[in-house]
């Protein structure tokens, strides 16, 4: 029960996202979209992450605030029901390069893509690779002790839970990755015997 | 005059025999080759002939419409936008004001022409599209200054600021996600930091642009609505406040810029 209340606490500080009582950007965004196939008006309201981040560049923050959140979003985090964190790296190849999904001119019926290389180098031998983000090439060095899994997986369901603001997606906190499609990802990063680790042609 | 184009057999046998070595690579070697060449002349021509073509209700032409320099005035107008109207007391980005004048001065219904304001991949170009590509020809090599000299073109950048941080949608992206750093890319596509005069004056100076991926040409307003569609968002509006607000955050920043436009892109 405990668990049960504190859950839905959780639910109301961070999860729904909503429009702020001072939120006079509402109308603005209300009249200059108009909702497209599964990308529904919905999607421009913000929850208690997303408006945090919203700052311009330059403006003071409050830290506190923000430490408070960051420890939500890290006490919130699912792990696998199963214990394991390795799937098959192959589907976690697909899933990687995989740019598709949740755009208004994406097919609903497919899965979605977790589109990590626009943003990250992973396999040497693949050229296009985006810079946002930090190289990932031989990630599997660092070993599957079960702090690694749990950091890892961590990263991949909800990065605000270890660097608030970060410019990654929560793959696994909102529902674009399956559970199955992470374990996938995490076998591409962290087997041996997938790409990542293994040297470039 | 409605031809297609079809520029991509040089292309593909770049693609063909050059390795793709990062950046634009195969893109800059088929500039290259096409040197002052761009397929988008052939849409200045049909942009123009549209500015001057009678239509609508009144079967006027949009001769005496009036971009800001005075009525039919189109040299160097581009590179003002967006900008007050004393006629509507609003701030208009130029697709809004052409749609302004297709309605005030040739009785046309605007709506219709909303509802299909941009071209689909390999498609014929639009009205809109060849308009507004061949009024930022006629401000080719002209240093881009909007003049920030009203208070409601002032809180227009202010509410583009705040719009090019915010942050929604599942994926959290903002414009800024992609575009307030500089030297990054996505893939092999170089980003602009449009939080800079270098990023900002060299993504606006060089917009319309022939897409040569796409085989037409693209306006602001369409890489603003196709940037939001990958954001996850609802689709953007043609001359919508959320599109003339974030031009203006553009433009104001790419002040002291030269206007390079219609560019050549992937």
């Amino acid at each position: 029960m405990k668990n049960l209340i504190y859950g839905i606490t959780i639910t109301l500080i961070t999860g729904a996202a909503t429009w702020a009582a001072a939120d006079d950007i509402k109308a603005v965004l209300l009249g200059s979209f108009s909702a497209k196939n599964q990308a529904t008006m919905d999607r421009l309201k913000r929850d208690a992450v997303q408006a945090a981040c919203s700052a311009p560049r330059g403006t003071s923050l409050d830290n506190q605030a923000l430490a408070t959140l960051r420890q939500e979003r890290l006490n919130a985090v699912q792990l696998p029901a199963d214990g394991q964190y390795l799937g098959n790296w192959e589907r976690g190849a697909e899933v990687a390069g995989n740019g598709r999904g949740l755009q208004s001119s994406d097919d609903p019926t497919q899965p979605n893509g977790g589109n990590c290389y626009a943003c990250h180098q992973l396999a040497p031998d693949e050229v296009a690779y985006g810079t946002l983000g930090p190289s990932l090439t031989g990630y599997g060095a660092r070993g599957q002790s079960e702090a690694m899994l749990q950091y890892t997986w961590t990263k991949l369901w909800d990065t605000h839970a270890y660097n608030l603001c970060s410019h990654m997606p929560r793959f696994g906190a909102q529902g674009i990755l399956t559970e199955q499609q992470l374990k996938d990802v995490m076998a591409y990063l962290l087997d041996p015997a997938s790409p990542v680790n293994k040297p470039g042609q | 005059m409605r031809l297609r184009y079809r520029w991509w057999a040089p292309l593909l046998a770049l693609f063909l025999s050059a390795q793709v070595a990062g950046d634009d690579g195969v893109f800059d070697e088929y500039r290259d080759l096409m040197g002052d060449d761009n397929p988008a002349v052939f849409v200045i021509d049909e942009g123009e002939e549209f500015w001057f073509m009678p239509q609508g209700p009144q079967s006027a032409s949009l001769e005496s419409c009036d971009l800001g320099l005075g009525p039919g005035v189109t040299a160097g107008a581009y590179v003002k936008f967006p900008r007050y109207f004393e006629d509507t007391a609003t701030v208009m980005d130029l697709e809004a004001r052409i749609l302004h004048c297709m309605a005030t001065i040739q009785g046309r219904d605007v709506e219709a022409i909303k509802a299909k304001p941009y071209s689909l991949r390999g498609d014929f170009g639009t009205e809109m599209e060849a308009l507004v590509t061949w009024l930022a020809a006629e401000s080719e090599g002209v240093t881009i200054g909007p003049e920030q000299s009203h208070a409601d073109e002032r809180a227009m950048y202010a509410l583009g600021e705040e719009l090019f941080f915010y942050r929604a949608g599942p994926h959290d992206f903002s414009c800024a996600t992609c575009h307030e750093q500089s030297d990054m890319r996505i893939r092999l596509q170089a980003l602009p930091d449009l939080t800079s005069h270098e990023g900002a004056a060299e993504a606006w100076g060089s917009w319309p642009a022939y897409r040569i991926s796409q085989g037409v040409v693209r306006t602001m307003g369409w890489r603003l609505r196709d940037c939001f569609r990958q954001q996850r968002w609802p689709e953007l509006q043609m001359g919508s406040e959320v599109s003339i607000a974030l031009q203006t955050y553009m433009a104001v920043n790419a002040a002291g810029g030269v206007m390079k436009a219609p560019g050549l892109k992937r």
